[in-house]
């Protein structure tokens, strides 16, 4: 059984100006160990996904249907004392994104980290410092530096630090939502490195969130491409990489700047539709090169290209992979 | 590359130039500081040598902190530079009120090239027709409360143009440019209605509005996604070669100076450590940061997710406020030698119009 598994999710927003469908049926499962990452642009939904995992969806947002099943448990069903005390956090955390304003400006880094262990478990302040000024040291931070408040610390070192907060109370999912965004490349490898050391000594399941397709490459043993609140394609890393099925996936493959690589342009025209209304049929047909009658019409289901790659476009149902 | 004056005289194919640009910002002092006189400052820019050839993108490449946006600012007549010069090739008839104000200048080979980096008053006003910028936050630099139309036509009121009409046409023309079509549909949008991208398209437009020659880019795509950063580009360069503009191109992802630029400088703590054409940096980088760059730059392929990635370098960017003697860059150096802690290293020539200010390239020219 899968340690983490989503089913169905559906979260919407019940805005004045009509309902936003900002995740509408997304389903994946997240193995121990494992790392999945969610690529999409911004406005397909995958902030809302990564709130969603923790029920953390600001109003006028709320998670009509589906279910998060961590372990063989719902927490959909969970009460909301049961969610904050047992699950948020503890079973599931996150590293959000903008950590250089994630932090409480006036409070000392190493208090910010201890209150997250002392609101779960019953330890004295003096013990919860010890353990900060650890997670410090285990993410690349001077544990004297415990004492420092944000503002003394550079970019990097609060993303550290935020990170820290996150494994605080060694959750078994770390969501990292655009965890490098504001940072520099050196940094952000630094970062990435960091993450893959957690992989791999503590089997510690990821989700990194992110538009940027190479980054996922960098650590994801599987990636889910999202659009316009679904997951259009999803598979090992392998093959999203190597044998992209679907029109978005490509488009987005071959708009990677690379070094040494092509230098030539190229892009997916038009933007992300209106979550309000999205178009009906193929929510990726107006943009997409290949469209055809069908996809104005119907939403294509999951077609299995191989494996575990699964593409949700009407181009695979007269021959698998073709396109 | 030597810095003299001289050298800019030879070149008809350089539009601007600095000259040993430094910039230095004052910080407030603490009581004691004043009374033992002690100074703070900022050095931004420290002492940089640019050279940015007519009808090519000249990039600046560089982690957050190097300096690259305050050069920027320099160029475009922002900042005043506390020390150096930036020589500037106009067109005939700025020349000529450039030479009635009596900015200072030198002969070159293509005309009289000014230094424009204390000029005032009219002429520095005259001079920002040909000099623009676009900023890098496609949110925060367009006022929420303007329309598009509004944006886009103050600098031509500012500018003179009386003729509403004729101000109307420009707009419509300049949103044409930018493909921000029908222009109808846009001219009474306000920003918050826009997307990133279209944002920064209204960002270029502005830049174009008053015909310039020289834009400043200052990191124009990197708050966009992926999807959209070719976009983006494709249109700059589209609009370079439609409108005959030369652009220095500021940005942090190697990966986009592949596909924009023809020359890279790449800048750590307020200098030019290493600069050339990009091929050239990119396929043989010879100074250890650019290298640490270019393999920090993450790879679209899964199969070394497994690995930890080597970065030479460790560490951040050190603080402005207190440069390293010797090489600054030698606390992070894995290659650092006793000389890097002693001297600063000199330009030396790499490889065609390919120069690295580093120690280790004094003997051999390929490591």
């Amino acid at each position: 059984m899968a340690l983490l598994e989503v089913r169905n999710l559906k979260t919407y927003f019940y805005t004045l100006r009509g309902v936003v469908r900002a995740v509408d049926g997304v389903s994946f499962t997240l193995e121990k160990g494992e790392t999945i990452g969610i690529v999409g642009e911004s406005g397909s939904g995958k902030s809302t996904l990564g709130f969603s995992l923790l029920r953390l969806v600001p109003p006028p947002g709320r998670i009509t249907d589906g279910s998060i099943i961590l372990d063989g448990v719902d927490i959909l069903k969970l009460s909301e004392e049961r969610m904050r005390k047992e699950i948020r956090w503890k079973r599931i955390s996150m590293v959000f994104q903008s950590a250089l304003n994630a932090l409480n400006p006036v409070k000392r880094i190493g208090d910010q980290i201890a209150d997250a262990i002392m609101a779960h478990e019953d330890v004295s302040k003096k013990e919860a410092l010890e353990r900060a000024a650890e997670l410090l040291k285990a993410v690349g931070i001077d544990p004297r530096r415990i004492s420092n408040y944000p503002h003394e610390f550079s970019g990097g070192m609060k993303q550290r630090a935020v990170i820290a907060m996150a494994l605080a109370l060694e959750p078994d999912v770390v969501i990292a939502d655009e965890p490098t965004t504001a940072l520099d490349v050196v940094v952000q490898a630094q970062i990435l490195n960091l993450f893959k050391k957690l992989r791999n000594e503590k089997k510690m399941s990821i989700i990194l969130i992110t538009h940027d397709l190479s980054l996922v490459a960098e650590i994801a043993d599987k990636a889910a491409i999202m659009y316009a609140g679904r997951i259009v394609e999803i598979g090992p890393s392998d093959r999203i990489y190597t044998a992209p099925a679907h029109p978005y996936t490509k488009g987005l493959m071959a708009s990677i700047p690379r070094i040494g690589g092509s230098k030539e342009l190229s892009w997916i025209p038009g933007s992300p539709p209106d979550l309000r209304s999205p178009p009906p049929g193929c929510r990726f047909h107006p943009r997409c090169p290949y469209a055809m009658d069908i996809c104005r019409r119907e939403d294509p289901p999951y077609f299995t290209i191989d494996r575990d790659q699964l593409s949700a476009c009407w181009l695979h149902k007269e021959g698998v992979g073709k396109i | 590359m030597s810095s003299k004056v001289e050298d800019i005289a030879g070149r008809e194919d350089v539009i601007l130039a600095g000259i040993g640009v430094k910039m230095y910002f004052s910080l407030a002092r603490s009581i004691g500081e004043i009374l033992t006189r002690k100074s703070k400052v900022v050095k931004a820019v420290d002492g940089v040598n640019i050279f940015v050839e007519k009808g090519k993108v000249t990039c600046l490449v560089g982690e957050s902190g190097c300096g690259k946006t305050t050069l920027g600012k320099v160029i475009v007549g922002l900042y005043r530079p506390t020390e150096g010069s930036i020589y500037y090739r106009p067109s005939e008839d700025l020349s000529k009120v450039l030479m009635d104000a009596g900015v200072p200048y030198i002969e070159s080979k293509g005309g009289p090239m000014f230094d424009i980096s204390r000029i005032k008053g009219r002429a520095l006003k005259m001079l920002r027709r040909e000099i623009q910028i676009v900023f890098q936050d496609p949110y925060g630099s367009l006022n929420p409360r303007m329309a598009i139309k509004d944006i886009l036509e103050e600098p031509l009121i500012i500018h003179g143009y009386r003729d509403e009409k004729e101000r109307l046409e420009m707009v419509v023309k300049a949103l044409e440019d930018v493909k921000l079509t029908p222009p109808e549909e846009f001219l009474y949008r306000y920003p918050f209605q826009l997307s990133g991208g279209q944002r920064q398209r209204v960002n270029i437009a502005r830049s174009i509005i008053l015909g310039p020659r020289l834009v400043v880019a200052d990191e124009p795509v990197s708050m966009l996604d992926v999807s959209i950063r070719a976009e983006i580009l494709k249109l700059m360069l589209d609009l370079k070669e439609q409108k005959n503009l030369t652009y220095v191109f500021i940005t942090h992802d190697l990966a986009v100076a592949n596909i924009i630029c023809d020359y890279v400088n790449v800048m750590y703590l307020g200098r030019v450590v290493e600069h050339g054409p990009t091929d050239e940096i990119l396929m043989k980088p010879k100074h250890p940061y650019t290298q640490a760059l270019i393999a920090a730059v993450p790879t679209p392929d899964p199969r070394g997710r497994w690995k930890i990635k080597e970065v030479p370098i460790i560490g951040e960017v050190p603080s402005a406020l207190v440069i390293p003697p010797g090489c600054r860059f030698h606390p992070r150096c894995p290659y650092a030698m006793d000389i890097c802690r002693r001297e600063d290293p000199p330009y030396f020539e790499v490889g065609y119009k390919h120069y690295s200010a580093c120690w280790l390239n004094k003997e051999e020219t390929g490591r």
